[in-house]
């Protein structure tokens, strides 16, 4: 069921990653200030948008599992801020090379929009114990929800009070007071944006798809009275 | 490690500008690739494990068939 669509929506993902870098090195125009250096910008920033916004996703599929309690939704929660908590490693790792290649060092401890941005990957790295410290299942969804509702509303909020808060060297890219990007860059990084939302719900339908016949897998043993294999997931919901 | 990482560089991307700015490029984008791939792998692995637990259970199902079959006839 969570497979089906899977093959075409990779071929597309695939297709829009390919267009989208060939249009990164070979269209789009090189930055006045930064020069090649800025062709990070294209994989840095739409993967930090869509992390975040994967993040709020899993706060929305944790309030569907709330109201319903169907355990589907949880899974789907729980595999948004998985692989949106991979694209933040990303974020993370590629920030410092460019702040690096930039400004010449890796981190800069007082600009709001980095520290904000590790606070939140922190508080979602911190998704994973706190559901394994949780035996049962049914608890353990239901808190692992709360949380990524609680987390998720964190995220806009964190988000514009970064908006508001004094930039010291990381740039805002899409103020508009002072012109934004030029229409070929524009261009661009829309289809930069468009290729990583693509390739995160590749990556969340592949790995639900994964769930899913692994959970039928454990529903065909318990029918068939089979031994139990050596090792089984404790953290991650199944999916029936 | 780092200057490993420099001197690898141009194998893996032969066409970038490895300028003092190409390298810190070629980096971020390999960076995003090494970390697809291993989560690929990983999946990969899971699915590996599927689908063996499925070929066992496939077996462990047939052998039951068997020998039900087998009681039937000496019944």
């Amino acid at each position: 069921m969570y497979g089906k669509g899977l093959r075409p929506l990779s071929i597309a993902t695939v297709a829009m990653l390919a267009v989208s870098l060939s249009l990164v090195f070979f269209y789009a125009p090189l930055d006045a200030d930064q020069g090649f250096v800025q062709k990070i910008f294209y994989l840095h920033v739409p993967l930090a948008i869509i992390a975040l916004v994967g993040f709020v996703i899993g706060g929305i599929f944790a309030i569907a599992h709330l109201r319903s309690n169907n355990s589907k939704w949880d899974a789907y929660s729980y595999v948004s801020i998985h692989i949106s908590v991979i694209f933040g490693v990303a974020v993370l790792i590629t920030g410092g090379i460019w702040a690096k290649a930039s400004w010449g060092h890796w981190w800069v401890w007082d600009e709001p929009t980095l520290v904000s941005f590790l606070i939140v990957f922190l508080m979602y790295a911190t998704y994973y114990p706190f559901r394994y410290a949780i035996e049962d299942r049914e608890r353990q969804a239901r808190y692992a929800s709360v949380f990524a509702i609680t987390a998720g509303a964190f995220v806009p909020l964190n988000f514009m009070a970064v908006r508001m808060a004094e930039s010291l060297v990381h740039p805002r890219t899409f103020a508009t007071a002072n012109g934004g990007l030029p229409g070929e860059m524009m261009f661009v990084f829309l289809c930069s944006l468009a290729a990583f939302a693509l390739l995160w719900t590749t990556l969340v339908k592949f790995e639900l798809t994964a769930k899913s016949a692994s959970g039928q897998v454990k529903r065909l043993r318990r029918a068939l009275d089979a031994p139990a294999p050596g090792s089984s997931s404790r953290i991650a919901p199944e999916v029936s | 490690m780092v200057d490993l990482f420099a001197a690898l560089l141009p194998l893996g991307a032969p066409a970038l500008p490895l300028d003092e700015a190409g390298k810190y490029v070629a980096g971020a984008y390999i960076v995003f690739v090494l970390l697809l791939v291993i989560y690929v792998g990983i999946m990969a692995a899971k699915v590996q494990r599927i689908e063996r637990d499925l070929r066992e259970l496939a077996g462990f199902a047939e052998q039951r068939k068997q020998d039900e079959d087998r009681e039937e006839v000496s019944a």
